[in-house]
């Protein structure tokens, strides 16, 4: 590793950081300009005049603002995510289960779709345009096309319903023995799996094809290496920055675009805290989850494009 | 009853004979299929309850923001929940008659000002301390506090004075109030210790169960408490359990892949089909729950009684009863009460759908030109479907329906009670009385007709005085006469309340005030051994 790259690397994180703190101003101001406010959506059709000014007094809606960014901004640098207006319970606390619950079905959804995908693209490539290439892509398509819910329900009926192998719904505890969470989370994982799998396998065959026009990849051929030698060893290194890229993608959807599954296998993660807390206007719940969010994206990307700098002889070491 | 078929029938209840082959012999004795049953299920009772396991319900209505300060208890879930680990006062029966619970006695004085309750003794919490007459007050202070957020402090504002005087509370009231009783059993006012001014979360009452687990907008479970007053009376299982599933799809799929045992909210549009799951039952009971189309009597054009008699007679309630609730539920006669509750009279003629005299009127009414109507989702399930089913039926009067659909966020600030013509729904109360007075007086908050009559009033304020149970009921017919025919108030229907319980569950009593047994269900029902 030489200094360039500690360059490069320094100016991506400072400038994720930079991201982050507009973000952190968009989140805010986003949630200024929601339609209704706190206190009624608390309350609900149950609201009276009188209880309505209690709890806004209460909440500390009457403050300018700005003066509930920064409040909130140092907060957040502290650690400290603030409470929960509807509920009154410390957010850090409560998000801390459920963003663990995310990571951990994000990685298990992870953890078989990417091999999957890339070595599906690999086997499409190594017998592309034939019937293997044809089916692969024609299944990967096929489940991408479906909507993320009706994947759930087919899961749901035929797994959880008619044959009763896993259970219907993921709700998932502290000190839930292992084999039961992954039981748990099977029909879940499978279903985000079904989703990302395709993108990342139709583009990492796009990306080796490219790369297979190359002159060298003739040459290989020509040196009579086997097909599956040339793309391991030539072509997929090759390959790999836009991979990763879209891997990376994937595995942000992963983390902050599953709420439609959570929600069919109840699963406690971060999405439903998310959507819960929107319909009750809680303002700070919406700001933190959005911030982690947007965290998320951030730092994928950025580990994204090193990984990208990382794999580029030509990005290595500029001249 | 023969003693051959006492006999069989307790073979079927101790599983030493299959039900079909019960059924069988039952007919060859010249017995009717659905006696028959009765007779399965009274010997299934006679067996008793199965004690211990695990009972689980999967429920629409919780959130990950809810707590368990019973104050606060607007879902479903919570509502259950807080039946299971709560102890109140009384309880409302599903015949509509009160049973007593902490309260051991309740008595009034001639004027049904002052109310005594006599607390009973030795009721344990479960931090082990003992409930006294000090909590019980405390209870009701923190939920009629002014500042209080709790939703029973409407229907607490009546109370005057309250003190605690040994193993008593004395209560009197601003006015008599002939209903104070079944005020008690709101299923907010959950007895804590010290009324639980010291953690409204803790989830310590004299419930059935002890609060296990909490996780808001995930699960809830609890265990049986070991000292709970009436022992093995309810309560059978060892454990529950809550699940919430938001997702009606998910629930149904739930309940028939054998995680959980029960669901509330089935659907309309799939009861038929879970119906023939085998092993689910569907328990539907009508309740008091209705979904009003509300006109402001004092607002332009509602303010015309011949245009509010046009727009009632141009609802086809039975067409709306079953294309919307596919048949669960049952007509509504534009009043806010049915014979779910007590003292109702069912006497009352049900308006019918009438083209021809709805043109007639809305003639006399004078009125001319397409009336607004706004609807949304979130008024209830079909609001829409419904608006434009009745922009259809008006058609056939002559009457122009413009629907407008609004936004489901900020539909109760902006758009209900706000509005002059809109969709909503009403949750129902305990008494005639409640739904009156909390949204059908003069001076109610919640007056989402703006009906606003003294003389009204005063025939609300005569009645919750009236301690004669015949003189109260000719009352409230009145009253609804009155409203049927000038109140600003369309009702279609009233709905059903439809749960379902999976394979084995017994011992399922429907409440029509709530759901889910009345919130009981995992306290009252077993799991077949």
């Amino acid at each position: 590793m030489s200094s360039p790259i500690l360059k490069l690397v320094a100016q991506r994180v400072a400038l994720g950081i930079l991201l982050l703190v507009a973000v952190s101003v968009l989140i805010f101001a986003g949630t200024q300009v929601l339609p209704g406010d706190v206190a009624q959506s608390i309350l609900g059709q149950a609201a009276t005049p009188e209880s309505l000014a209690n709890l806004r007094a209460e909440l500390g809606l009457n403050d300018p603002a700005y003066i509930r960014y920064f409040r909130w901004l140092g907060g957040v640098l502290t650690g400290d995510l603030g409470t929960a207006l509807s509920s009154g319970q410390d957010i850090a606390t409560s998000i801390g289960g459920r963003l663990w619950n995310t990571l951990f079905l994000a990685f298990c959804a992870a953890l078989i779709s990417v091999p999957l995908a890339i070595v599906l693209g690999l086997l499409a490539v190594r017998y592309r345009d034939g019937w293997v290439d044809k089916l692969i892509s024609g299944l990967a398509l096929a489940s991408t096309s479906f909507p993320e819910f009706f994947i759930g329900y087919l899961l749901v009926y035929f797994f959880a319903v008619q044959w009763q192998i896993f259970p219907g719904i993921s709700t998932v505890y502290d000190g839930m023995p292992f084999l039961e969470r992954m039981q748990a989370i099977a029909l879940p994982a499978a279903a985000l799996t079904l989703v990302v799998l395709a993108q990342m396998m139709r583009m990492t065959r796009a990306a080796i094809l490219n790369v297979m026009q190359s002159a060298y990849v003739e040459t290989a051929e020509l040196k009579g290496l086997s097909a599956f030698s040339i793309i391991r060893k030539h072509a997929l290194p090759n390959a790999v920055a836009p991979i990763i890229n879209v891997v990376m993608l994937n595995l942000a959807y992963l983390i902050v675009g599953v709420v439609v599954v959570e929600v069919i296998f109840v699963y406690p993660g971060m999405g439903q805290y998310l959507v819960d807390h929107v319909t009750k206007r809680d303002v700070p719940v919406v700001q933190a989850v959005g911030l982690i969010f947007a965290a998320v994206y951030i730092t994928l990307n950025i580990v994204a494009d090193i990984a990208s700098i990382v794999a580029n002889p030509r990005l290595r070491h500029p001249k | 009853m023969s003693n051959e078929l006492e006999f069989l029938s307790r073979r079927v209840a101790t599983g030493k004979l299959s039900r079909r082959d019960f059924l069988g012999r039952a007919a060859a004795l010249g017995v009717s299929a659905a006696f028959a049953n009765t007779l399965l299920s009274d010997a299934a009772r006679a067996e008793g309850p199965v004690k211990g396991g695990m009972l689980k319900a999967g429920l629409q209505g919780g959130e990950s923001s809810n707590v368990l300060d019973p104050a606060l208890n607007l879902s479903q879930v919570n509502f259950s929940f807080g039946k299971a680990w709560g102890e109140m006062l009384v309880e409302l029966n599903p015949d509509g008659s009160l049973e007593n619970r902490i309260a051991e006695e309740i008595g009034s004085s001639p004027d049904a000002k002052t109310w005594t309750m006599k607390i009973r003794k030795g009721i344990e919490f479960h931090d082990g301390k003992t409930v006294s007459a000090e909590d019980v007050v405390a209870t009701l202070e923190r939920h009629s506090d002014e500042k209080s957020k709790s939703a029973a402090l409407g229907i607490l504002q009546g109370i005057d004075t309250m003190k605690a005087s040994g193993d008593e509370v004395v209560i009197t009231l601003k006015d008599p109030n002939a209903d104070f009783p079944y005020l008690m059993a709101d299923y907010h006012l959950v007895i804590q210790p010290n009324g639980g001014k010291d953690n409204p979360n803790a989830g310590i009452s004299a419930g059935p169960y002890k609060v296990t687990v909490d996780e808001p907008g995930v699960r809830y479970g609890g265990e049986k408490f070991a000292n709970y007053w009436q022992g093995d009376k309810i309560g059978h299982a060892a454990q529950i359990e809550i699940v919430v599933i938001n997702d009606a799809t998910a629930r149904t799929a739930a309940l028939q892949g054998g995680q959980v045992n029960m669901i509330n909210r089935v659907e309309p549009k799939v009861v038929d089909l879970v119906k023939r799951v085998p092993g689910v039952t569907i328990q539907n009971v009508s309740g008091r729950g209705f979904y009003p189309f509300n006109m402001f009597c004092d607002t332009a054009p509602f303010d015309n009684n011949d245009l509010r008699m046009a727009l009632k007679l141009a609802m086809d309630r039975e067409e709306l009863l079953d294309k919307i609730l596919r048949g669960y539920g049952s007509v509504g006669n534009d009043i806010p009460v049915n014979e779910a509750y007590p003292l109702f009279s069912t006497d009352i003629e049900q308006r019918k759908f009438d083209p021809d005299k709805a043109a007639e009127f809305y003639k006399k009414s004078g009125h001319s030109g397409s009336i607004l109507l706004r609807t949304s989702d979130v008024a209830f399930p079909g609001a829409v479907d419904a608006a434009q089913l009745y922009q259809q039926s008006c058609a056939k009067a002559g009457i122009t329906i413009e629907i407008k659909r609004e936004p489901g966020d900020g539909y109760w600030s902006e758009v209900w009670n706000k509005q002059p013509f809109s969709l909503s729904y009403w949750g129902g109360r305990a008494t005639q009385d409640q739904m009156y007075s909390t949204a059908y007086v003069s001076s109610a908050d919640w007056n989402d007709t703006r009906w606003k009559r003294p003389e009204f009033d005063k025939m609300v304020v005569a009645a919750r005085g009236e301690l004669d149970q015949d003189k109260r009921k000719a009352m409230y017919r009145d009253m609804a006469m009155v409203m049927r025919d000038e109140g600003g108030l369309i009702v279609p229907f009233f709905n059903q309340y439809i749960d379902a319980s999976g394979k084995g569950v017994q011992g399922w009593v429907s409440n029509p005030a709530q759901e889910m047994c009345g919130g009981y269900a995992l306290s009252i029902c077993w799991l077949e051994a």
